[in-house]
């Protein structure tokens, strides 16, 4: 025998369930549950947060091309300098106006998902070298085993999304599409459509993090 | 020492896999292609913080967070534990929900199929934050068994779901929590989705009759392991990058 590392073991991933919306967005679900503070993860964007404001809104889509409208998405970003509003950022300090996370579930009819935020500035890799623009998603939902984990880029930052180290490292090239958002316009506010392909010809690059 | 480094590799073959067929669902929605892999950045070793702030005085108490007019049916149970990670050590100011069947085996949600009635009293979820060790607990009532929709005949052993949010958005997690001596967890694909028994005894709590409370509620140990961060041994990371 050797020394123990005395390492513990992360408790296995199970699915969120066709119920995730209860846990997770009780007051979506029905459940008036909590008081006035809602659902966690709707508001990102406070009155007097910095930078632009954009939507973001997409949907989930199974093998055989159907919206999941059971699904929970979370994303987590920097502000518009870079920043995360979080203790383990360390570079600086973030705007307060912006919380940095959002949880919204896929609509129980249409499978929509949408959130507003503002659009983030650049956060180095881990070699000091700038990444491109990006927000980071989390999906969960019944059939999902382990949740994944993705980024959502801009297409209005080719530049960027061109020198982007992550990016970079995707062998098959025609795949950096699937985190490329289309930029569009809503009622003169910047919207990106981002649609998760969890299989299929436009499977959505997964990362294992 | 002071674990600041990047997260400990999650090891795919303890967690079940994308595809379990049994559980079919997970057939047009497991992804077919490899993860690409990427060491974790700054992106994905923060996350927000959720202060004790956000908590109304039942949250974590099931039986009065919904009640209405007078305690939901069932037995009652608390369930506590820590949340730790890899290293052992306790994960405070984490987010815990909960969400769960009534006594019946009954969902409150609008697709819900099975026929047991609907507790007014209950409402199924409730949330809390660990303490500076990691510790939390909550109070309900024991969740039943329900049938689902999968092959013919299959029903879920009782369980609770947990969502856990550490300190970083890499440590995301969901899982369920299983009971002490239920023979239907073998019998469940999403359980045998995890390719380990050692692993699913992991989600099994322990019936812990020292901790139960005379005339009142039974006690469940339920531990939760996050990803652990490593050491930053000579390591010449910028701090933050
Ligand atoms: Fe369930």
């Amino acid at each position: 025998m050797v020394q123990s590392l005395n390492r513990l073991k992360e408790s296995p991933s199970q699915t969120a369930g066709p119920y995730i919306h209860i846990g997770a967005t009780p007051n979506h679900s029905g459940i008036e549950i909590y008081g006035n503070g809602g659902d966690l993860g709707r508001t990102l964007v406070g009155p007097d947060a910095k930078g632009e404001r954009i939507v973001i809104k997409g949907h989930v889509i199974d093998g055989g091309g159907a919206p999941l409208k059971d699904a929970l998405v979370e994303i987590w970003q920097a502000d518009s300098a870079g920043l995360h509003n979080s203790p383990q950022e360390k570079r600086g300090k973030a705007d307060p106006a912006f919380a940095g996370w959002g949880r919204q579930p896929t609509d129980g009819v249409t499978g929509e998902y949408r959130f507003e935020t503002i659009k983030p500035g650049r956060v180095p890799f881990v070699d000091g070298r700038l990444m491109a623009p990006h927000v980071t998603f989390w999906i969960v939902a019944r059939g999902i085993n382990v949740g994944l984990h993705t980024r959502m880029y801009f297409s209005d930052e080719a530049a960027a999304n061109t020198e982007c180290p992550v990016l970079a490292r995707v062998e098959h090239r025609d795949r950096v599409a699937t985190l490329i958002a289309a930029r569009g316009e809503e009622g003169g506010r910047a919207v990106y459509i981002f649609d998760i392909h969890l299989q299929g010809e436009q499977e959505t690059i997964f990362f294992d993090i | 020492m002071t674990d600041q480094g990047s997260f400990y590799q999650r090891d795919r073959g303890w967690h079940p896999p994308p595809f379990t067929p049994h559980y079919k669902t997970s057939v047009l929605r497991s992804p077919q292609r490899a993860l690409l892999s990427l060491e974790n950045t700054i992106s994905e070793m923060t996350g927000p913080v959720f202060g004790h702030g956000v908590l109304g005085e039942y949250d974590n108490d099931l039986i009065r967070n919904w009640a209405k007019t007078g305690d939901p049916v069932g037995p009652r149970i608390i369930v506590y534990g820590r949340v730790l990670d890899e290293n052992g050590h306790g994960v405070s100011g984490a987010l815990l929900e909960f969400w769960q069947a009534n006594a019946g085996g009954r969902y409150r949600h609008k697709k819900e199929l099975y026929v047991a009635a609907l507790d007014p009293n209950f409402g199924g979820c409730g949330r809390t934050i660990t303490d500076d060790q990691g510790r939390y607990c909550l109070r309900t009532i024991k969740p039943g068994p329900y049938p689902w929709p999968n092959r013919v005949n299959d029903w879920r052993p009782a369980h609770i779901h947990f969502s856990i949010f550490g300190h970083a958005f890499a440590q995301r997690l969901i899982t369920q929590m299983y009971f002490e001596g239920d023979p239907m967890i073998w019998q469940c694909p999403i359980v045998m989705g995890i390719p380990d028994r050692n692993a699913i005894e992991t989600l099994v709590a322990a019936l812990d009759r020292e901790n139960s409370i005379h005339m009142d509620a039974l006690a469940y140990k339920f531990d939760i392991v996050l990803r652990g961060r490593r050491s930053t041994l000579f390591e010449n990371r910028t701090e933050g990058n």
